[in-house]
């Protein structure tokens, strides 16, 4: 097994990366995958409870770094799917405690193991951004159609590209269609003639987010759940499946994106 | 006239203005670093050949994810014949 690395960033904070890492790396382990995720925002340890996964936590990253215990100790397997494994941040330490090279050995050794690592990035553009995308094969850029989240992902877009690890592919998140509609959100298409880059995902707004998020189950093992359709289809794009985009835009999108698939 | 009436959409407010800030954001050149790069470019070009300071226009325009410098610096024509006027593209 060689494993495939995918580091969700997005420069500003709250815009849903660690949902959706929960969420991706759920719906890539229901496919039959195997799959570890990473929370790479230490001293802000959060993918544990979205994942529902928080009280089983012996070992976490920095342990595992340091030498604390071995890496099948720190992945905590997941109670719905046998196949998906967590390894969490450390709560009481900061990112210094991890170096880029560091992460480039630990997935080294993890790539063994599984089909898939899935590393969360903290916000920001610093120490914490570095080590969750120096092993990355790929990188999904997170963004909402609002100024301050899409500025921030370009600046994330282009360090990047300027570390060599673009092109990123890019996910919005929060789309409120009603709002786009009445002409008070940036639609999807204003969104990438901004960014310039490639789109992997849409994700509605839905205040199930947050219940999903309270009960610690992420939405992709909701199968009447548009946003765990859309992560669905996130996961089958990476696993290299066309995927057609859901009707949440206008046919205009869907012929752009067909013609954008060509070039 | 309509916007007169009616307000702006605040999605275009947002892209508009996204539009800009990205290139500054991009290229690290401010609006008065920009003005002070025409005036140079002014000035040297000035030094070989006569234009109009007033009529030049210089921007930072955007193709994909990358940017150009786009300078529209048209010529006076001393004693020429009219018609041909370099510097600008026709229509």
């Amino acid at each position: 097994m060689t494993a495939k690395v995918v580091t969700i960033a997005s420069g500003k904070g709250g815009v849903g990366k660690t949902t959706s890492v929960a969420n991706i790396a759920v719906a890539l382990a229901s496919h039959g995958q195997k799959v570890a995720c990473i929370d790479g925002d230490i001293g802000l340890r959060n993918l544990d409870v979205v994942l529902g996964l928080e009280n089983r936590i012996v070992y976490d990253l920095v342990d595992l770094i340091e030498g604390r215990c071995r890496l099948r100790q720190a992945m905590i397997r997941d109670k719905r799917l046998p196949e998906l494994y967590l390894i969490p941040a450390a709560q009481t330490r900061d990112k210094t405690a991890v170096s880029p090279s560091d992460m480039v050995r630990l997935c080294d050794e993890l790539r063994q193991e599984v089909d898939w690592i899935i590393i969360d990035s903290p916000a920001g553009i610093e120490r914490g951004f570095k080590n969750a995308i120096a092993a990355a094969d790929r990188v999904l850029v997170m963004t909402i159609p609002e100024v301050s989240a899409v500025r921030d992902a370009d600046r994330v877009i282009g360090l990047l590209d300027a570390e060599e690890k673009g092109p990123a592919a890019l996910v919005i998140n929060r789309l409120d269609l009603a709002m786009v509609k009445r002409g008070d959100m940036l639609s999807v298409e204003d969104v990438l003639d901004l960014l310039a880059v490639e789109l992997i995902g849409i994700i509605p707004e839905d205040e199930n987010v947050i219940v999903a998020s309270n009960r610690g189950q992420p939405l992709a093992l909701d199968g009447k759940s548009k946003v765990g359709q859309a992560f669905q289809n996130i996961a089958q794009r990476l696993m290299g499946e066309q995927i057609p985009f859901m009707e949440l835009e206008s046919k205009n999108l869907f012929q752009r994106l067909l013609g954008r698939k060509k070039s | 006239m309509n916007f007169l009436f009616r307000r702006k959409k605040s999605a275009n407010s947002a892209k508009e203005r996204l539009q800009l800030v990205l290139i500054h954001d991009r290229t690290d050149l401010t609006p008065a670093e920009l003005d002070s790069l025409k005036d140079d470019l002014i000035e040297t070009i000035s030094r070989h050949i006569e234009i109009d300071p007033m009529a030049v226009t210089i921007n930072v325009t955007q193709d994909g994810r990358s940017q150009r410098l786009v300078a529209d610096i048209p010529l006076r024509s001393v004693g020429r014949r009219r018609g041909r006027e370099p510097g600008r593209a026709a229509g």
